[in-house]
């Protein structure tokens, strides 16, 4: 058993493909944290979070969610860790109550207390109306909050989203980073990986930059700012400073 | 400067390329170098097809075929089959025209003229029905122009004027659905028409043939001395196709006329509608189902039966699964009238029904295998849950199985009320061929979208051939085994080698 006081620590983590996707990674997310993960297209965000979520098996390394190894005891860590992709994973043919049934079952919840938080959600995210109708001619925005919704029915210790804010309209977008703000007031801990710098800049507690199957950067924003020696600036320039930097540094050992 | 919109010729090469890529894709798996390979197996059944044909072809070739009333009725009656076949082929083209999005919201969206596109894709249909027709009647008229000359050319003719007049039909009939019932609606209808058509013509011949000779030939109706007798005179308009088949020019210019003068104008007077037919029908897409919220209160259960109930509720209001399931039922028609006539007569004619059952149970399995295997919308989600994947699969497989044991039990039951030996045969025969068809899937599984169904048997054609043939093996056991005879233990061997085969060349996890 690992060290429950870290949400996520992941040490010496690779994974290779044709080319390598994650580099012998080590990274520790406090719980309740809020941890945004940033990088260019390709970097290996993905690939760390899918390996996070049981998604994909490392060729090497350790993976520990509150101290629980995820390689050896995957059931375990799967019961506390719920996934969020940029495309949502729902049914066409079940109504969001169904879906959340479905979820509720699959992860061994007792009926009475998941149908209830099952309910509470369906009004939080503002399903109700649409709580008993097939999720088939749903909108991006709805897709994701019935996504979401079934990532929060089984009260996760750790939320891993992927692009959650992709495609989703202001009204739905302010409507997600707000569950997560208070799934992190609560304790949870959240990793979230995002283009949208701004959303990372605001919410994040600390943020990660991978660049190549790397981590390039961590800190707070602060901490990265001075990192990059670039005081006052925004996340956006030193972003794109550090893995410029990072890929003439890759360019120039090739 | 506005741009000219694109000509039908632009559309017809634009149609072509992308027809032709798929083609290839599909038969080669993306591996160029099975080129050699599948083409050496295409000659090798077309050579056998030929044989085959020869075999009944030549005998009626030596006796003379002229233009009398036998023979009319004989080549009408096979020309009907073939337009049911058609015409079903072409009423399930036509409504995805109409319903598959693929490009169809692009080229919508632009300024590109909608009734060129939708007469190109007409034509298209028309010649997929055509060359289907071709491969199915080829053989047969290859070897009747061998034997009896090159007049029997003329038959191509008039397949290609019956498969533009299906296509015209089915076009008519899509139309026609979507002013009577409206575009929700005539998706659901036009693919049960379809396979009530396709299946329909063939199962009728089949019980009518039943009911009046006992037999069990599709042709044995239009043999028969009594129909022959009842058909109108050799004057009749009736005959044309059968006359214009055997090299009557007049005839055939008349049935070519006709055949693709139908198909002219429908183009001409309905194209103008193609583009707000299409327009409703992906509206269709965006309405949602309603459930009835008093009987939507979470149960309580395993995370096991949280997965079965998932699967047979998705199974439930599987749109494409009710064709299938229908198909198969009309299928089992015959046979079920076949049980009734002899019901408490004993086994004899009881046994001809168990190979049947035992088949469409293992294409049924397979379908439904592959929709609860393959087809998994939420693949991650069923990953990422805190459940085993030897737990998924089984609640998967037990889903499937209880499927298939409330579709063929009341069958079974009724074999065996009539012969108690054959129906026990029956049950072991579903078992063994729906555990089949199931394995197959499982060996064979890939992670696909629900609503990539359709092109499951392009997917892999290993796992579509193995399922295949398990399921004829078994229907022959079976029939073997109800019969007494020996010779069981021949299929049955078969069968368990494709099986060994199939496990043998299943995809290996990276």
């Amino acid at each position: 058993m690992g060290d429950p006081r870290w949400g996520l620590n992941i040490t010496g983590l690779s994974k290779c493909f044709d080319r390598p996707a994650v580099d012998g990674l080590d990274l520790q997310v406090k719980a309740g944290e809020f941890y945004a993960l940033l990088g260019p297209n390709g970097a290996g965000k993905t690939t760390i979070l899918r390996m996070v979520a049981g998604l994909l098996q490392p060729d090497a390394g350790t993976i520990e969610v509150f101290g629980i190894d995820v390689k050896r005891n995957p059931i375990a860590a799967k019961q506390i860790i719920a996934w969020v992709s940029d495309e949502p994973m729902v049914y066409d043919r079940l109504t969001p109550f169904e879906y959340l049934n479905f979820i509720a079952g699959l992860w061994g919840m007792e009926p009475k207390d998941s149908e209830s938080r099952a309910r509470a959600l369906i009004d939080w995210l503002g399903l109700a109306p649409f709580a008993h109708e097939r999720c088939g001619g749903f909108s991006k925005g709805m897709l994701q909050k019935v996504a979401l919704a079934g990532a929060l029915v089984h009260e996760p210790r750790l939320i891993i989203l992927d692009e959650p804010l992709t495609g989703l309209d202001a009204g739905s977008a302010r409507q997600v980073k707000d569950v997560l703000k208070a799934k992190v007031n609560e304790g949870v801990t959240v990793i979230m990986t995002t283009h949208i710098l701004e959303v990372a800049e605001r919410m994040a507690e600390r943020i990660g930059v991978i660049s190549h199957g790397r981590l390039i950067a961590e800190g707070t924003l602060a901490e990265l700012r001075e990192k990059a020696g670039m005081t006052g600036t925004t996340l956006e320039d030193i972003f794109l400073t550090l893995v410029a930097e990072d890929e003439s540094a890759t360019i120039a050992a090739a | 400067m506005i741009a000219a919109s694109p000509s039908l010729a632009w559309f017809a090469r634009h149609e072509l390329a992308l027809f032709w890529r798929d083609f290839v894709a599909m038969m080669t798996a993306g591996r160029p170098q099975r080129a050699v390979v599948l083409v050496a197996v295409l000659l090798i059944v077309v050579g056998v097809a030929h044989l085959i044909a020869n075999a009944f072809v030549a005998p009626w070739a030596a006796t003379g075929v002229g233009p009398d009333p036998a023979t009319l009725v004989l080549l009408s009656g096979a020309g009907a089959l073939f337009v049911s076949l058609m015409l079903s082929q072409a009423m399930e083209s036509v409504t995805r025209a109409y319903y598959a999005r693929a490009d169809l919201d692009l080229i919508l969206s632009s300024p590109a003229s909608s009734r060129r596109l939708f007469a190109i894709r007409t034509g298209a249909i028309a010649l997929t029905t055509l060359i289907l027709s071709f491969l199915l009647a080829g053989p047969a008229i290859d070897m009747l122009i061998v034997h009896d000359g090159p007049r029997w050319f003329g038959a191509f003719g008039v397949l290609a004027a019956l498969s533009a007049l299906s296509t015209a039909l089915a076009v008519v009939f899509a139309i026609g659905l979507f002013a009577l019932v409206g575009p929700k609606r005539t998706r659901l209808i036009a693919q049960i028409a379809a396979s009530v058509v396709g299946a329909g013509f063939i199962i009728g011949i089949q019980a009518v043939a039943i009911v009046s000779y006992g037999g069990h030939s599709r042709f044995a109706l239009f043999q028969s001395a009594e129909v022959v007798a009842m058909a109108p005179g050799s004057e009749s308009l009736l005959w044309l196709p059968a006359k214009a088949a055997m090299g009557d020019i007049p005839a055939l210019v008349a049935v070519m006329a006709l055949g693709f003068g139908a198909l002219a104008a429908v183009i001409f007077v309905t194209s103008s509608s193609f583009g707000r037919h299409a327009i409703a029908a992906a509206g269709v897409s965006a309405a949602r189902g309603r459930q009835n919220p008093a009987q939507s209160g979470f149960r309580p259960g395993s995370a096991k039966q949280a997965l079965r109930r998932k699967e047979w509720a998705l199974l439930r209001r599987d749109p494409w699964l009710l064709s299938q399931t229908l198909m198969q039922v009309l299928y089992l028609i015959p046979p079920a009238l076949l049980l009734w006539l002899n019901f408490g007569e004993g086994a004899g004619a009881v046994i001809v029904i168990v190979p049947v059952v035992v088949m469409a149970a293992g294409q049924l399995a397979g379908g439904l295998a592959w929709l609860a295997v393959s087809g998994e919308d939420a693949h991650d989600l069923i990953v990422s849950a805190p459940v085993t994947t030897r737990m998924i699969l089984s609640a998967k497989i037990e889903s499937v199985l209880g499927a298939m044991a409330l579709v063929t039990a009341p069958l079974i039951l009724g074999i065996a009320l009539a012969a108690p030996v054959a129906g026990a045969v029956t049950a072991a025969g579903v078992i063994l061929a729906a555990g089949s068809a199931t394995a197959i899937q499982m060996w064979f599984r890939v992670q696909a979208k629900r609503s990539m169904f359709r092109r499951r048997q392009i997917s892999s054609r290993a796992a579509t051939i193995s399922e295949a043939f398990a399921s004829i093996m078994w229907a022959g056991t079976a029939a073997l085994a109800a019969a007494g005879s020996v010779l069981v233990i021949v299929p049955a061997t078969i069968a368990a080698g494709v099986l060994v085969l199939a496990w043998a060349i299943r995809p290996r996890a990276a």
